[in-house]
């Protein structure tokens, strides 16, 4: 009963914050429409997104929001002074072939969300059957370590949140 | 207001300003468009994060009242940014790029961008590698 009433807590619960975040002010009346919304939406949604993935160990995932918001801002600096110190000529652009281990959309897409949010490295196109991700690197002179770190940083982790 | 709070506030907008002000200088000075495609990342992490952060504090210390705005305009950012980015690249793939000129996926099929998912019927799509 419960499961069909709520489908989707997590999104349930996400919409009910956005929409107090949205309003700004914690009343009463704006919680009671901001649960109807998150009851309302996921219900209408749900045929749409059948196989939802089940993430697990909030743990990891707190762990892998710090770590990409740590990397945000160390690869800022690196960027930042590149563009202001290298010359052109020195600056090595390459393309990364990323290949994936994991399988689920929504893994991929947080991934690839990641890498282009850190500066220096923007995803560009998946494989046709989604199992390689090609990332431009802005500057880097081993592309292979550019892949593992991405590969030890962030797929692992994500491979554990989403299994 | 308390100084230090001031001090904070304005440390964090000159921080955003000045990445800002390089991820503009980067669009100018970079050659390609992928390498200016990496300037505006930039902007939109630290530069307006400082932003958010000082609007943050001052909200909280200064206004008393926490607001809930700037957390939802991060998650926003995040959600679109990726996005706009990954369109550009794909758009500028397409028609610039030829497949030889970039790595190889290491796998059955070519980038998504050349070559059609496995199984789906595209006969009727237009395919985006010949019309070049």
């Amino acid at each position: 009963m419960v499961k069909r009433l709520i489908p989707h807590p997590l999104v349930s619960l996400m919409l009910l914050l956005v929409w107090i975040g949205l309003v700004n002010k914690i009343t009463l009346g704006n919680v009671i429409l901001g649960g109807i919304l998150g009851l309302v939406i996921p219900a209408i949604t749900a045929p749409y997104w059948p196989d939802r993935p089940k993430l697990g160990k909030p743990l990891v995932i707190i762990e892998y929001v710090l770590i990409v918001l740590w990397d945000i801002i160390v690869a800022n600096v690196q960027v930042a002074l590149i563009i202001l110190f290298k010359p052109n000529d020195a600056i090595r652009s390459k393309w990364v072939t990323v290949p994936l281990e994991l399988t689920s959309p929504e893994a991929i897409t947080v991934l690839a969300g990641t890498i282009t949010l850190t500066p220096g490295t923007v995803s560009s196109s998946l494989a046709a059957d989604g199992s390689a991700l090609l990332v431009h690197c802005f500057h880097t002179e081993d592309e292979i370590a550019v892949r593992d770190t991405i590969k030890s940083r962030y797929e692992s982790r994500l491979k554990r949140i989403f299994q | 207001m308390d100084l230090w709070i001031e001090i904070l506030v304005a440390a964090f907008l000159v921080i955003s300003g000045v990445f800002g002000l390089v991820g503009s200088f980067g669009l100018i000075k970079l050659r390609g468009t992928m390498q200016r495609l990496h300037a505006p990342t930039k902007a939109t992490t630290l530069g307006v994060g400082g932003v958010l952060i000082a609007s943050m504090i001052y909200f909280t210390f200064v206004r008393g009242g926490v607001s809930f705005h700037e957390l939802l305009i991060t998650l926003f950012l995040f959600l679109t940014a990726p996005i706009t980015a990954n369109f550009i690249a794909k758009s500028y793939l397409a028609k610039h790029v030829t497949p030889d000129t970039l790595p190889e996926t290491k796998g059955e099929y070519g980038w998504a961008v050349y070559d059609d998912p496995p199984g789906g019927d595209t006969s009727q799509e237009p395919h985006l590698g010949k019309d070049r």
